[in-house]
């Protein structure tokens, strides 16, 4: 229940921030998606299940503010990245921090990705090169450099959040 | 007596695959339903007002109070250096006041002659705050912190510094979120003030970076188009309203099909650094009605 609470929160927090804040410190009109980071990081710390639910409230989120017309396109987006970064649940240990910043990083890659092809090149924006350069590039790598700073946030919340649950130091599983 | 075996009852869960079908047929249908219909998700977006937005109102407001400082410390001492600039030059600009004020009776006065009537300065307008803006990098909508609550509606114009910032495209109590005309999927028709020839002003991202907006399907068969011409709003638009300055042509360049020509045009509007924008209560259809 604690860990729903603060979930809540984390997304919350994260939305606002990047709606508000992160669009002021916007370095060539680019700022980091710290949604995918919520989205990708709930997906392997817990499960396939977390990552969809957050991934869904998350896009929703998008949807309802920033959606292009329709609602559930982004939600749909993010319920498969976080559903996907589930499966990595297997391997993923808390110490380790490779995994977590390769996977974001495929994460907001596939985001990206997905977002120019339904909604620039069905279009006909066909110059991918340009968008790679100046938009997906840029985005990935800010965003790889706010993870690094609010990862260790992500999961140092919910260690404490375990430890008072279960009253053990793991998450998600026992190594 | 065989042992009454009490077994644990399982928590009650659906399987994750099965989730992801239930949550993906929610999105799908979810998605065919506002593109098919006209629902538009007021209760959604009344909520999402109630719950977000004073965060976000909130936040940007502490964020500009936090530059405002920042600069301020900053720019102590350009200030007071140019303090004394500034009060030399207020006596020159009292001296050109007084003769610009000379001019503008002049010019109402000439105004009335030739009935060049300011058909749309007379509009009521209201001034609004920018809270937010679009959390991708691939739209540049924001987030204005007023809404129905105070008059506005879907398809309202909204200006700044004189100039056409974009369209209100979506609506909640006390948030609208504005479609600016540099905005990828945006298109605005155009028309260029000196020869009144028509064009299509449409929003790219790849110009975006440059700071310009591209026109195109120009037809100017008397070559009378310049660079630097004044582009407004057209009158055959059916969402804006009409000679509202949309910016300055920067460059023009003929198409292959050699009958239309396309360009660049530089707004009017610095849309990198917008804060408070003006909203004009009145749309299109209320005035053609």
């Amino acid at each position: 229940m604690k860990r729903n609470i603060i979930l809540f929160f984390v997304i919350f927090i994260s939305f606002i921030l990047q709606t508000t804040v992160f669009q002021t410190f916007s370095l060539g009109g680019i700022s980091p998606n710290l949604l995918i980071i919520v989205t990708a990081s709930y997906g392997f710390m817990y499960d396939k299940k977390y990552g969809m639910a957050v991934g869904f409230i998350c896009g929703f989120l998008m949807d309802i503010f920033y959606g292009s017309g329709v609602l559930g396109f982004y939600a749909l987006i993010y319920l498969y990245i976080g559903a996907a970064n589930g499966a990595f649940h297997q391997i993923f240990y808390q110490d380790d921090i490779k995994l977590p910043l390769a996977l974001i990083t495929a994460s907001d890659f596939v985001y990206s990705f997905v977002c120019y092809v339904l909604l620039f090149l069905l279009r006909g924006r066909f110059s991918i090169g340009y968008y790679f350069r100046s938009v997906i590039i840029p985005e990935i790598v800010y965003t790889i450099f706010v993870t690094v700073f609010l990862y260790p946030c992500i999961l140092f919340f919910n260690r404490n959040v375990e430890d008072i649950e279960r009253g053990d130091n793991s998450i998600g599983k026992k190594v | 007596m065989s042992p009454v075996v009490k077994r644990k009852r399982k928590k009650f869960s659906i399987p994750s695959k099965y989730l992801l079908l239930i949550l993906t047929c929610v999105c799908v249908s979810l998605m065919a339903i506002t593109f098919f219909t006209e629902y538009s998700p007021s209760t959604v977006n009344r909520l999402a007002g109630y719950i977000i937005v004073p965060f976000q109102e909130g936040v940007s407001r502490v964020g500009a109070w936090i530059s405002v400082r920042v600069d301020e410390l900053g720019e102590l001492r350009v200030v007071l250096q140019e303090n004394q600039e500034l009060k030399q030059q207020i006596a020159d600009l009292t001296v050109e006041n007084t003769q610009l004020q000379q001019d503008k009776y002049e010019l109402n006065n000439l105004r009335e002659l030739y009935q060049l009537d300011t058909q749309y300065s007379g509009y009521d307008k209201v001034g609004a705050r920018v809270i937010a803006r679009d959390s991708g990098n691939w739209f540049h909508a924001f987030t204005i912190d007023k809404g129905t609550d105070d008059g506005l509606a879907i398809d309202m114009n909204v200006i700044a510094g004189g100039g056409l910032v974009g369209r209100i495209v979506d609506i909640g109590p006390n948030w609208a979120k504005v479609n600016a005309v540099i905005n990828d999927d945006s298109n605005v028709s155009g028309m260029v003030l000196a020869s009144s020839d028509i064009l299509m002003v449409t929003g790219s991202l790849e110009l975006m970076q440059d700071g310009v907006i591209g026109f195109e399907q120009l037809i100017d068969s008397k070559e009378q188009v310049e660079l630097g011409d004044k582009v407004v709003t057209s009158n055959i638009s059916d969402k804006y309203l009409p000679s509202i300055l949309i910016g300055y042509i920067s460059e023009i360049n003929q198409d292959a099909n050699n009958i239309t020509k396309s360009g660049t045009i530089t707004p009017a509007v610095d849309f990198e650094h917008i804060e408070e924008v003006l909203v004009i209560l009145k749309t299109k259809q209320q005035i053609v009605e």
